[in-house]
């Protein structure tokens, strides 16, 4: 029932927006796929709706559509970070998204396949589903020990224990651990770029803490059920 | 109190609009009541394609006949050969389509009547349809290699349809001893999985080195190239040095001209002959047995489509998608067979309302274990060609051959991810 609410929204909207919008790359002039067509490449990987059932493959429901057109983007242009700027500067509606350097295993082949069009298309799909909270197991010590220091750390800006996608922040609660740890690797080794406040935070746990406040932090999201 | 977010600024300003004006043409809105839909097969397209035109329309009436009571996946069946996975893992049911509001019929489909417009089952039952999606695997060609019959199947697993033939043939390199040769004699294209036979030497090749470790492999082939095949060699060198053993398609003459299961042995086009503890003869396929007796078939076995729609070029109504399809550009692969199940089940729907089908996208991603902590990879993303004759790739790749360790080893968390999500995709 929701994916028919979703679609009769867009169909709503269809109805005061200007005509058939064109693949610009790759598809001749064709009219793009519809969501359900483009969302479909991604969700036998990602998870029905976007909810993965793990263990590594993130989720992406519920990620607010900025942070996925910068994810996508900076997929796109692999290490051209200049021309994934350029590819969301293009756009006046995406002042907001920030791009930073991302290694993938797949994705980055990938995601040069789709146009800026379609990949907005699919930020908006996953972004309107709510967070997907992922059943895992998690060692409940290190995750208590993981709240104090998100408390310390990371709520200023990841609101509701991580929870939040507020300011388009990108939600870390109930998110696969094997993905955080992934992710939290390739911050702290610098494989994977993020905000100078981020990158202080980090610096600031890793100091105090070492892997183990990583893993105290991952078990906390892990924890959100 | 937060106020407008950027989320909610890019919907409000039009940020939608993308996808705003593909809503024309969305099939949930046809009024597709008491059409039927009938979905021959439920495997990695089948199943896919009856959930989403379900799903897409739920005035459709969906009807899925299988013959198998559970579904064994193909992909993780090399797990299960290498022992590492238990064969309980991959055997899924169809209780979740069912309760999508598919109507699921456990039987045989026997004939399809294309005038008519029906489909009979082996009890006797006969289902209408309107439009009919025929996925039926493939079949082996129990004739292509002398003495390799369905009797020789059980001395020498093919184990290229999961299930009992993925137990069996797990069951003898168990009872190997060690010192033991392992041959594996994969076929020339077009055949199901392109990776999976090697993928399969690897599995094996853990399970020797493990347990066995004076045990060898052959790799008798048909071809000269094969899917994967520097990222394969790559992994055998450096994890399984001196055990395998690959002999190309000039070597053998392209492949098993013989195989004689009293003996044990196979013997190649090129007249040498082999002796193994445990053989694996993967034969060549053609589309399965009911697209042939529904006319679906060309002289090549396999059945030609319209690649917007899926829908046969030799009998209208009727859709062939997965492994038996002449998918131009695609492999005969899984997930292949997924994005297919999804590009038919939306045509279909929209050729119920008599509307003109969208604009299909295609993909491909396809994981291969070569050992628990070393997993490769192919993606790809495609796009029908403009003149309609091929599935285009306009992205994609392997993985890179200078890859880290800890890439390697991602890509197995990923692989085991595709298939939890993929399988939830089919079945859930």
């Amino acid at each position: 029932m929701h994916s028919r609410f979703i679609s009769l929204a867009l169909l709503a909207s269809a109805l005061v927006l200007p005509p058939a919008l064109h693949a610009d790359e790759h598809g001749g002039g064709a009219p793009i796929a519809s969501i359900e067509m483009l969302t479909g490449a991604c969700v036998a990987c990602h998870g029905p709706a976007g909810a993965s059932v793990g263990p590594a493959i993130p989720s992406l429901a519920g990620l607010p559509a900025v942070y996925f057109i910068g994810a996508m983007l900076s997929y796109k242009h692999g290490q051209d970070l200049d021309a994934a700027e350029a590819e969301a500067a293009s756009d006046p509606e995406l002042e907001d998204v920030e791009i930073f350097a991302r290694h993938g295993t797949i994705m980055d082949r990938l995601a040069s396949g789709y146009t800026l069009a379609e990949i907005k298309a699919m930020a908006h799909y996953f972004a309107d589903k709510s967070i997907a909270l992922a059943t895992q197991e998690f060692d409940a010590e290190l995750a208590s020990k993981g709240e104090a220091l998100h408390s310390d750390n990371c709520e200023k800006c990841h609101e509701e224990g991580g929870r939040s996608t507020v300011d388009d922040m990108v939600p870390l609660a109930g998110q696969w651990k094997h993905y955080l740890h992934y992710s939290l690797a390739d911050f702290h080794g610098g494989a994977r770029g993020m905000p100078k406040k981020m990158k202080s935070r980090l610096e600031e746990v890793m100091e105090t803490e070492g892997e183990d406040g990583l893993a105290a932090l991952i078990n906390y999201y892990a924890s959100q059920q | 109190m937060t106020t407008l977010t950027r989320r909610g600024f890019l919907k409000a300003t039009g940020g939608i609009a993308a996808v705003g004006t593909i809503g024309m043409s969305f099939p949930q809105l046809a009024l597709g009541g008491n059409k039927n839909v009938v979905v021959i097969g439920g495997g990695a397209a089948g199943a896919v394609a009856a959930k989403h035109i379900k799903l897409a329309d739920s005035g459709i009436n969906v009807t899925l006949i299988e013959a198998n009571d559970h579904y064994y996946t193909c992909f993780m069946s090399n797990e299960v050969i290498g022992g590492d996975r238990d064969i309980s893992t991959i055997r899924h049911g169809y209780e979740g389509l069912a309760n999508h509001g598919i109507q699921v019929v456990h039987s045989k489909a026997t004939g399809v009547d294309t005038d008519a417009r029906t489909v009979t089952t082996e009890g006797g039952d006969s289902f209408p349809y309107d439009r009919l999606v025929v996925s039926p695997g493939i079949d082996l060609k129990w004739d292509a290699i002398e003495g390799y019959d369905m009797a020789a199947a059980e001395a020498m697993p093919h184990a290229w349809k999961a299930g009992p033939q993925t137990a069996l043939l797990r069951s003898q390199l168990e009872a190997m001893e060690d010192g033991g040769t392992f041959i594996i004699c994969p076929p020339g294209n077009p055949f199901r999985c392109p990776p999976g036979p090697y993928e399969r030497v690897c599995q094996v090749a853990h399970y020797f080195k493990e347990n066995k470790p004076n045990s060898k492999i052959l790799v008798l082939d048909a071809k000269d190239k094969f899917s994967k095949m520097g990222l394969f060699t790559q992994g055998w060198e450096r994890r399984y040095d001196g055990m395998i053993e690959w002999v190309s398609g000039t070597d053998t003459a392209e492949g098993i001209a013989e195989v004689n299961t009293a003996d044990m042995t196979v013997t190649t086009e090129f007249g040498d002959t082999h002796e193994g503890a445990v053989i694996n003869v993967i034969p060549p396929q053609s589309a399965g047995q009911i697209a042939q007796a529904a006319g679906l078939t060309d002289d090549s076995g396999w059945c030609p489509v319209h690649l917007d729609t899926f829908e046969s070029k030799l009998v209208p109504g009727v859709h062939v998608i997965g492994d038996a399809s002449i998918a131009t550009g695609l492999p005969k692969s899984g997930y292949a067979a997924n994005s297919e199940g999804k590009v038919c089940a939306a045509a279909v729907v929209a050729m119920l309302a008599d509307e003109e089908p969208g604009t299909p996208s295609y993909v491909n991603t396809c994981y291969s274990l070569i050992a628990p902590d070393y997993g490769i990879s192919v993606a790809a993303v495609y796009r029908l060609a403009e003149d309609k004759s091929k599935v285009a790739k306009v992205a994609g790749g392997l993985t890179p051959s200078d890859a880290s360790d800890e890439m390697l080893a991602r890509e197995v968390q990923y692989a085991y991810s595709w298939y939890n999500n993929i399988v939830a995709d089919m079945f859930a």
